[in-house]
């Protein structure tokens, strides 16, 4: 069995193991994900109008992103595992600067300089927040999480950085972070009642939720049910990349030749309209195998975790998956008019340099758990 | 160490039921991602495709040229001058204010010119050309074209705007144009173009449909904030064809230069009906419609007694006096009531019942001959004349000589004028008593004619047919109708008849005693045959009569009307002629003498050689 060697292999050759490591590595999903920054290099060069504007950077990008999460890739489970907390509160430290002294974006403040980057924290502490929960829970045994005491701590862990986010205030973001928390809960065994009584709170809460809600939002979400009510205004992004998406029809408009694209009726097409801009210059068929890309990249994700035999490992894999689907799922439906609009990017492919840097840090230690899947932890306490 | 590792098998086959369970469903969730896709972009994809269309193109109007109007000798009356125009796109300038300090140094912009353009800059999109100033002259355009590396954002361009070279010559004849009104709205989308013009009189108004030609478009593609960013398709328009009209220009600004105001002159084509020169004193520049009439402009014209915009050739009303004469005697005549050599005495009076109407002349013609009553113009001959033929007979031969009926010219807002009848007048509740019939005998009372249909009776006296006075010649190159003198029906007039007639006013002038010797044509152009007229404008009462009235001594507007009809060559009869001089006295002092110099000028025009040419003082 290649578990058995594979296991030999970690615990002696801690030192110099790294070689092997790397052979170790599914080089099959870095051609996927080397395909996906592909298709966002190809829609990039198009929003640009030619390689300057965003493709070539995005290469450069994909690059780096490569070398970091090979890096991560490397570096034992367990190692990352026990230092899991001081990512959180690194995280949680951001977040807090952000709402000090981040920069103003759309009305929100969102993001913090770091040299040339600029940094979204609340990208960074999704991946965080699933660490730590990842890390709680592997200490869990079955037992242990039938009790509600010893839920309290981890809930609080993902209430502090969603009432955080919201209050930059990002509603979109805040909203998936509790969606990737609620998925690690669930994939961890919380019971299923307990789950059901959360969401008939949160039933009982919207309505309450949406009056302290901005205007901006509020727009949002009407413009969502009725678009066509202010066509000028918040909708008019929404119809307009419908009118693109739709215009593309089955084969597309042509590389390049995307006319709601390139004639500026679509809005921010280098970053949330990305993926208008590749449906209506390649049609359903590119659309729908842009799709399929990203969700064997989920898919990658859940296999690995199956696949794990540690908690930690599993529960990391299974929510970088959500979070990785919650970007797409967000992203497409919110270009198709399903979902209101929320500024959520397409993971590899759409511009953006701490987007990209964050969703390969999360792939890295995806790769880390697939290299580490057969560690030894310590038994689970009771 | 079993119950741990018990534990963990819990755990490990939770984990797997509900990770599979995750992501099922979010493989789910991205199927239903794909169906939606598929009902965009399968389904609904011919929908959005018509709506992204939509979007990208945009259809524009190419205006295009305005028909010429020319006159018979080809030169134009009515044609198009380049508007030179500059224009100012600010995002092509990092300073909107320098440039147009700048530009204001090489143009002087008034004040609230300056104020206009940002005002206009501030409205519109940075891409979007604002007019800076039009109709500059070729010099400040060289000026502005040589600065040019100086001003960035400043761009010229080239519309065409109307331009009557002739300005106030022909402006009742060609008329002028102006932005449509919302009566104008035809459904012509051309004429929603800004910068437009139709034709608000004259030949212009007449002929606008044709003068106006049909709208070319072009499909240009925009990208969202509307910025062209080119040309998918054009469709040239078709050009407004060219009007080419009867009347000589030349000949035209000849009379006008002999005319004073309250004059009106019509020289006819007596055979065809081509008019060849219509005037009407004074006048005014139809070029000054283009820009838009100034109020004060407005004001000056409306408030000008003599009327500048209003064409008295076609639009003046006045009584016929004397000039009606022949009318009378040919209804007579066809009535069988009077004998050609049958005479009438005139003691200088004519009595019906108690009442007494006078001739002209105080002392009377004794007996008189109906070529004796034309030639002196004796009142009292047709006093008897219409007396014996009743009016209904002298309306209807007036009817047929053009007079009181609809002509039909192309000037819209022709008067039809008015000749009176029995029944006319009992419309008005009033009866007709035989004392109006002695009046109108010799053409006074409710007669309204214009110059033009004047001019039509001349010219058919002269032609015995019924010809109609018209100006358009030719459109787009193919010949309008009325061309040809077969054209015109015969009047029906026996030519015995009117051959009387004619004799009656070659006397007027060429015979000893004639009314308007001064008419005469110098001996080697031919012979033009006539007749005077006068018309009171105030009546005269018995006692002011007997106290030695004088008009003379009247103010000018209480001065009688001159009138003068006149065709020549006698024995070939081609031009026919009416004048009309308001306030001129008599027509043989005011209105024969013109006559016969704009007979003079239409001879030297058509028909003399060189050597035949009569100088400007051949009275």
């Amino acid at each position: 069995m290649s578990g058995t060697f594979e296991r030999r292999l970690l615990t002696r050759d801690r030192g110099n193991g790294w070689l092997q490591k790397l052979w170790l590595i599914p080089w099959s999903f870095v051609l996927l994900l080397c395909a996906v920054a592909a298709v966002g290099y190809v829609a990039l060069y198009s929003a640009g109008g030619g390689p300057e504007a965003y493709a070539a950077k995005h290469a450069i990008r994909f690059g780096f992103g490569l070398v970091l999460m090979l890096g991560i890739a490397l570096v034992d489970i367990r190692f990352i595992a026990r230092f899991a907390w001081l990512g959180y509160l690194g995280g949680l430290a951001l977040l807090v600067l952000v709402l000090l002294h981040g920069n103003v974006g759309k009305g929100a403040q969102r993001w913090i300089d770091i040299g040339p980057l600029q940094l979204q924290p609340s990208e960074l502490m999704k991946i965080m927040l699933v660490l730590a929960l990842a890390a709680w829970f592997q200490r869990a045994s079955w037992e242990r999480i039938g009790n509600p005491l010893f839920l309290v701590p981890p809930a609080i862990m993902v209430l502090v950085p969603v009432g955080l986010i919201l209050k930059q205030p990002n509603l979109g973001t805040g909203l998936i972070t509790a969606i990737i928390g609620g998925a690690v809960f669930f994939a961890a065994g919380v019971r299923l009642w307990k789950f059901a009584l959360i969401l008939a709170g949160a039933g009982v809460a919207a309505p309450i939720a949406y009056e302290h809600l901005h205007d901006y939002q509020r727009a949002r979400i009407t413009t969502f049910l009725d678009p066509e009510s202010d066509p000028l205004g918040a909708g008019y992004n929404i119809i307009q990349s419908k009118i693109a998406l739709g215009s593309g029809g089955l084969w597309g408009k042509g590389f390049l030749q995307g006319t709601q694209g390139h004639l500026n009726f679509l809005p921010e097409k280098q970053t949330d309209f990305i993926f208008t801009m590749l449906a209506e210059e390649f049609g359903l068929v590119g659309a729908l195998t842009t799709l399929g890309l990203l969700a064997l990249v989920v898919l990658f994700c859940f296999a690995v975790a199956l696949r794990c035999r540690h908690q930690f490992g599993r529960l990391l894999a299974v929510g970088l998956g959500t979070n990785v689907f919650c970007y797409v799922f967000v992203n497409v439906a919110m270009v198709t008019g399903s979902i209101p609009v929320g500024g959520v990017p397409l993971p590899l492919i759409s511009h953006g340099g701490s987007a990209m840097l964050t969703t390969m840090l999360g792939f890295g230690l995806l790769l880390s758990v697939y290299v580490h899947r057969d560690a030894e932890f310590g038994p689970a306490r009771d | 160490m079993k119950g741990i590792r018990r534990e963990e098998e819990k755990r490990r086959s939770t984990f797997t039921r509900r990770a599979l369970a995750l992501g099922l469903g979010q493989m789910a969730l991205f199927g239903v991602l794909g169906t939606r896709l598929y009902r965009l972009q399968a389904e609904e994809g011919d929908r959005y495709r018509t709506l992204a269309e939509e979007n990208r193109l945009s259809a524009r109007l190419i205006p295009p040229p305005r028909g010429r109007i020319l006159d018979r000798n080809g030169q134009v009356v009515a044609g198009n001058k380049l508007n030179w125009r500059v224009l100012l796109v600010a995002e092509q300038t990092q300073d909107v204010g320098a440039t147009l300090e700048t530009f204001s140094r090489i143009v002087p912009l008034a004040e609230h010119e300056r104020a206009r353009i940002e005002r206009e800059l501030r409205r519109r999109r940075r891409f979007v050309p604002v007019m800076v100033r039009e109709f500059l002259s070729w010099e400040e355009m060289a000026r502005i074209e040589v600065n040019a590396p100086d001003l960035p954002g400043i761009l010229i361009d080239v519309g065409t705007t109307r331009l009557y070279p002739e300005a106030e010559h022909l402006a009742h004849l060609v008329g002028y144009v102006a932005p449509p009104a919302e009566r104008d709205m035809d459904g012509d989308p051309l004429l929603e173009l800004p910068g437009i013009r139709v034709g608000r009189a004259g030949l212009e108004r007449f002929h606008d449909q044709v003068l106006r030609g049909r709208a070319g478009a072009v499909q240009l593609e925009v990208n969202a904030v509307g910025r062209v960013i080119r040309e998918v398709e054009r469709r040239e328009g078709v050009p407004g064809q060219d009007v080419q009209v009867s009347v000589d220009a030349e000949l035209q600004k000849a009379i006008r230069g002999k005319i004073e105001e309250g004059t009106s002159v019509v020289v006819l084509d007596a055979k065809n009906g081509e008019v060849l020169a219509m005037a009407s004193q004074p006048s005014f520049d139809p070029n000054l419609f283009n820009a838009g009439v100034s109020a004060a402009q407005w004001r000056q014209w409306t408030a000008n007694r003599s009327t500048p915009l209003i064409n008295k050739a076609t639009n003046g009303l006045y009584a016929p006096g004397s000039t009606f004469k022949m009318v009378v005697a040919l209804a007579a005549l066809e009535a069988k009531v009077i004998a050609p050599g049958e005479r009438v005495s005139c003691p200088g009076y004519f009595d019906l019942g108690d009442t007494r109407f006078h001739c002209w002349s105080r002392y009377g013609h004794g007996g008189v001959d109906m070529r004796a009553g034309l030639k002196y113009s004796c009142d009292c001959y047709f006093y008897e004349a219409a007396r014996r033929t009743g009016i209904d007979r002298i309306a209807a031969m007036a009817n047929r000589f053009g007079l009181g009926v609809d002509l039909d010219i192309e000037l819209p807002g022709t008067r039809k004028g008015l000749v009176p009848t029995r029944a006319w007048r009992q419309a008005q509740g009033k009866p007709w008593n035989l004392g109006d019939t002695i009046v109108h005998g010799i053409g006074q009372g409710f007669y309204q004619l214009t110059p033009l249909s004047l001019a039509t009776m001349a010219a058919r006296l002269a032609t015995g047919r019924a010809v109609q006075p018209h100006l358009t010649r030719s459109i787009g190159g193919r010949p309008a109708r009325g061309g040809r003198p077969e054209e015109w029906p015969a009047l029906g007039i026996p030519e015995r008849d009117l051959r009387l007639v004619r004799e009656g006013m070659w006397a007027v002038v060429n015979e000893a005693g004639g009314t308007a010797r001064v008419a005469r044509l110098p001996e080697q152009l031919g012979v033009l045959a006539g007749k005077t007229g006068s018309v009171q404008v105030r009546r005269v009462s018995r006692e002011q009569r007997e106290r030695g009235f004088k008009v003379e001594n009247q103010p000018r507007e209480w001065r009688p009307h001159a009138l003068f009809v006149a065709y020549a060559p006698y024995d070939n009869p081609l031009y026919a002629v009416s004048v009309v001089v308001e306030h001129g006295m008599s027509g043989a002092g005011a209105a024969a003498p013109l006559a016969k110099e704009v007979m003079v000028e239409v001879f030297n025009r058509f028909r003399a050689t060189p050597g035949q040419r009569v100088a400007e003082a051949g009275r």
